[in-house]
């Protein structure tokens, strides 16, 4: 981090007022909501949301989740994962409807960003992968899918949120407990990194605690510098 | 504002006058959240050093740190990504016994502090005075695990966990305040939970 100069300012936006205008569940787990924001502030791949909600007697939840969607898509897509006795992600999957309207405030964030400024890898485990969506859709518009490129971990294909367009975009799929096509199931090994992280002068990771531990090791062991390494977790540890 | 349909809350508070504004009680689990790779870091090769606008700077081994007089916290913290953890107990040495030893001169009101990694984060100089902050390397009662800061973290339990840098080696003494690297990335100067101070921009 010494060695890297920090962005310029990132775009930041206020409390305002986003209407779901779709809303499916991907999977059991999974509720991809697309919004119209008021007032919206266009972000930059890589940065995410606050959703905050309301109850009666003034009680309020506020959640961060990452933006999925291409800085010029009209709406604002978040993919959420639905976490045991989540109390907003478990709202947004069994509660939210095409219609509502809910406090959202964002973009924040000005360091998990990447604008094409630079080549970069990114490597990303399970609902991880959100950012790194944001990411390849704006390099798929603006041409310049060389210059990021993509590992992403799962258990299996279903539990990839947007698995088939990944795959599209050309980013490396490692299934740990399930073959993808003739690859047998495990984490990525050092050895299948080189083509990605090849003239790559950032690398982004993003999942959970045990993933960010596991995908920093894989990038040093695959000679990738630990300051240009910029990760982004969730999770918890007891 | 208005009321988000169907939403009730599922997580109110036992003990609201300990929770801070959108915050969650997050209960024995305590959440990692750090920017950069984790740094394996070898005691004997880390210091600690206080200054800039100070009359005596001052930098101690890990061992110099240990014949310190101890200093313990108990009490609760608070995240910006809005979980709270109540009742942990943290043991290192308070801030005033290092500011005590390189001595602030009176231009200084700011604090940057810095991590072996090169994070930073600012602090107002009286955030950090009159046993409000301290440099720990044990939680509740054992080794400051690697992925919360250890072996040595800075402690600024009144404000959002940001401020208590992870691998904190140096306090460097300012006239003027300077954004750290959240700070510098759309987060508040100083980051008080009661005041809800997340965001560059909050009151």
């Amino acid at each position: 981090m010494t060695a890297t100069p920090l962005p310029e300012s990132a775009p930041a936006g206020g409390w305002t007022t986003g209407r779901i205008i779709e809303i499916d569940k991907p999977t059991e787990t999974l509720v991809r909501l697309r919004f119209h924001v008021d007032d919206r502030v266009d972000h930059l791949p890589g940065q995410h949301y606050v959703v905050r909600l309301r109850a009666p007697d003034g009680y309020t939840a506020q959640r961060s989740y990452s933006i999925a969607s291409d800085p010029d898509d009209p709406l604002l897509e978040l993919m959420v994962e639905c976490l045991p006795g989540g109390e907003v992600s478990g709202f947004l999957h069994d509660v939210a409807e095409v219609g509502d309207e809910l406090e959202l405030r964002g973009p924040i964030g000005g360091w998990f960003v990447w604008d094409g400024d630079v080549p970069a890898v990114a490597v990303a485990g399970g609902s991880g992968v959100v950012p790194i969506v944001a990411m390849t859709r704006y390099a798929t518009r603006m041409g310049i899918q060389d210059k990021l490129r993509v590992v992403v971990v799962a258990r299996s294909w279903e539990a990839l949120p947007y698995a088939a367009e990944l795959e599209k975009y050309g980013a490396f799929i490692a299934l740990t407990r399930e073959n993808h096509g003739d690859r047998v199931a495990h984490p990525p090994y050092p050895d299948e990194m080189g083509a990605y992280v090849e003239g790559a002068e950032r690398a982004y990771v993003c999942g959970s605690v045990g993933f960010a531990s596991f995908a920093t090791r894989l990038l040093q062991e695959s000679g990738v510098r630990t300051d240009t390494i910029r990760v982004e977790q969730f999770g918890e540890t007891s | 504002m208005a009321i988000t349909r169907g939403f009730i809350g599922k997580r109110k508070p036992s003990r609201p006058d300990r929770l801070p504004p959108g915050q969650y009680d997050t209960g024995s689990s305590w959440p990692t959240l750090t920017a950069e790779a984790t740094p394996n870091l070898d005691p004997e090769k880390w210091s600690m050093t206080v200054d800039g606008l100070v009359d005596s700077p001052q930098t101690w081994s890990w061992r110099e740190m240990h014949a310190l007089p101890g200093s313990t916290y108990f009490g609760d913290i608070h995240c910006v990504t809005t979980w709270s953890k109540f009742d942990v107990t943290f043991a290192g040495v308070s801030v005033d016994t290092l500011l005590e030893a390189a001595g602030p001169t009176a231009d200084a009101h700011f604090v940057m502090a810095h991590s072996t990694t090169g994070y930073t984060t600012n602090l107002p100089l009286e955030d950090v005075t009159g046993g409000k902050a301290w440099v720990v390397w044990d939680y509740n009662g054992e080794p400051l695990p690697r992925g919360h800061g250890g072996p040595v973290r800075l402690l600024v339990p009144h404000l959002y966990f940001w401020k208590s840098a992870k691998w904190v080696t140096r306090l460097e003494l300012m006239a003027k305040d300077r954004p750290g690297f959240w700070e510098q990335n759309g987060y508040h100067d100083r980051g008080d939970p009661w005041l809800e101070q997340r965001y560059q921009g909050d009151p």
